[in-house]
């Protein structure tokens, strides 16, 4: 009778220990509890609580220091994003802005992080790049992918290997200033021929919220045609141009310079925005990781009442088994 | 319930952060962001909508500046200069009555009323007159741009105020690159030691004249 006692008591801890929505890194411990649990071994039980406990609360604790960590760098990035908006506005004013432009050799520049756990900021940028693939690549134009950033890479060299004309990654290592991304903005203009760069980032507007925006950057030809045919760029011939020996050499200067303020900006936007998502990222996963630990002290309260009772049954029954 | 309350504080907690941090220092550009959020692009609205209707299509830079004033019929009486760097925007809708840039065609000054203008500067003197007052900037190469509505866009990588540049160490890097450049082999070297002597020798310029 004590046993099956035992045996109830050791089927009712199986369903509670499964119930909680697992963070995936504990679920891995999950499965071997369930079979100890449901056998109804008293002391070792405890013990098993008692470490998913231990693995739970040290989860909190880290993922509530990468929110700290990445708040503080939050702070300083954003000043510094903020400061380098007023950069790109000159040339949209110019040039206008001409994401449906037409041409014949487009350029994807992706901007994703080095670093995970950032939510899902990368994926957004990927999925935005991939169909901002389909709707330019046609029979007469191509479309390639310059990819800055692990994660983006990691995503991108899955089912576009082919596409992919540049890879660069760790650009956070140093600290970021416009000297390395204009050296990177030279690269790239360097080795890829283009008519069209597209780059593709989130811009931060605040630290829950990330808008997916793509900026287009035209080679001086296209410029040229674009102007001579109205439309957004149209008066672009009324500018007198000083400086410079001819007119292009004058508009391929300005696109360089264009591409790396552009690129400058957006670097730094999506580097706020990966901090602001970790920040969120890391903020939930700690909550649920408080919330976990909440089921799991009851249940560990409930398996150590319950092992007492059932030593209480044992010791009262054998003690009247030997008066009666 | 829990749930509710729990991203009540989160958001409280964020919000109180963001508004003590940036409500201190009113930033030029640092509210921009969503000054015209609906319209965009249409056609490229419309193309994207045909390859992915589940996603909503990313927003360009155009929705997040305030449209400029379109040409006014007479002249204004007042230059609108936005001065641009990388790390700052030093002027950001300045009403001023000139200013005197360094083109690589020779120091342009740029009243109300100009000729829609593209230029490229070259490293030199930048002053920007109010009446009275003249600020006086030292900046490396960049581009302005004045358009027809009299509102003028310098951009600059680097800007310096003039009394913070040591004559001292101008004359020593003088010195310095135009050795450089006698004693320069290949091309490059050659480029880079001149490049050098050009920005030292308009440093020392500005700071005399």
């Amino acid at each position: 009778m004590a046993m099956a006692a035992l045996r109830k008591e050791g089927r009712r801890f199986a369903p509670l220990v499964s119930s909680p929505n697992p963070i995936n890194a504990i679920r891995s411990t999950l499965a071997p509890t369930e079979e100890q649990v449901g056998l109804g071994v008293r002391s070792i039980s405890t013990q098993v609580v008692r470490n998913r406990m231990k693995s739970v609360r040290n989860i909190q604790k880290i993922t509530k220091a990468m929110k700290m960590v990445a708040a503080s760098k939050l702070r300083a990035i954003q000043v510094r994003a903020e400061n380098s908006r007023g950069l790109w506005q000159p040339f949209t004013a110019l040039l206008g802005d001409t994401p449906s432009v037409n041409v014949k050799k487009n350029v994807i520049v992706t901007i994703s992080s080095d670093k995970g756990l950032c939510g899902g900021i990368n994926s957004t940028s990927v999925k935005i790049s991939r169909a901002l693939h389909k709707i330019n690549s046609g029979p007469d134009t191509q479309c390639k992918y310059v990819v800055l950033g692990e994660k983006g890479k990691a995503q991108l060299i899955r089912d576009s290997k082919k596409d992919i004309e540049l890879i660069m990654t760790e650009l956070q290592k140093n600290f970021l200033n416009y000297t390395q991304v204009s050296v990177l903005a030279d690269d790239i203009l360097k080795n890829v021929e283009f008519d069209a760069l597209r780059i593709v980032f989130n811009k931060f507007q605040s630290v829950v919220s990330f808008l997916p925006t793509t900026a287009t950057v035209l080679s001086p030809e296209i410029v040229e045609r674009e102007s001579e045919a109205g439309g957004k760029i149209g008066d672009l011939d009324s500018y007198e141009i000083e400086g410079g020996e001819t007119k292009s050499e004058v508009l391929q200067n300005l696109a360089e310079f264009q591409f790396s303020c552009v690129m400058f900006n957006a670097v730094l936007e999506n580097a706020c925005s990966e901090q602001g998502a970790r920040m969120s990222a890391m903020d939930s996963s700690s909550r649920n990781a408080g919330d976990m630990l909440d089921r799991l002290t009851l249940t560990y309260n409930r398996t150590r009442q319950a092992s007492i009772t059932t030593e209480l049954i044992e010791i009262i029954s054998g003690a009247s088994a030997l008066e009666g | 319930m829990f749930r509710q309350v729990a991203h009540r504080i989160l958001t409280r907690s964020t919000t109180t952060y963001s508004a003590g941090a940036a409500a201190t220092i009113r930033r030029p550009y640092s509210t921009e962001v969503v000054a015209d959020a609906s319209s965009g692009d249409s056609a490229f609205v419309e193309a994207w909508k045909k390859v992915a209707p589940n996603i909503d299509p990313p927003k360009t830079p155009i929705q997040y500046m305030e449209p400029r004033p379109p040409t006014p019929s007479t002249l204004p009486s007042k230059l609108t200069v936005n001065f641009v760097l990388p790390y700052s925007a030093e002027l950001s809708k300045a009403e001023v009555d000139m200013v005197i840039v360094p083109a690589t065609t020779g120091q342009m000054g740029i009243l109300p009323g100009h000729v829609p203008t593209i230029a490229e500067l070259k490293p030199g003197l930048l002053s920007v007159h109010e009446g009275n007052d003249v600020k006086k900037y030292f900046i490396s190469s960049g581009f302005a741009f004045v358009h027809s509505n009299s509102y003028a866009d310098i951009l600059a990588v680097e800007a310096i105020p003039l009394d913070r540049i040591d004559q001292a160490q101008v004359q020593k890097g003088l010195s310095e690159f135009t050795q450089k450049l006698n004693s320069a082999s290949t091309d490059l070297d050659k480029a880079e030691a001149q490049i050098g002597v050009d920005v030292h020798s308009a440093l020392n310029s500005a700071l005399t004249g």
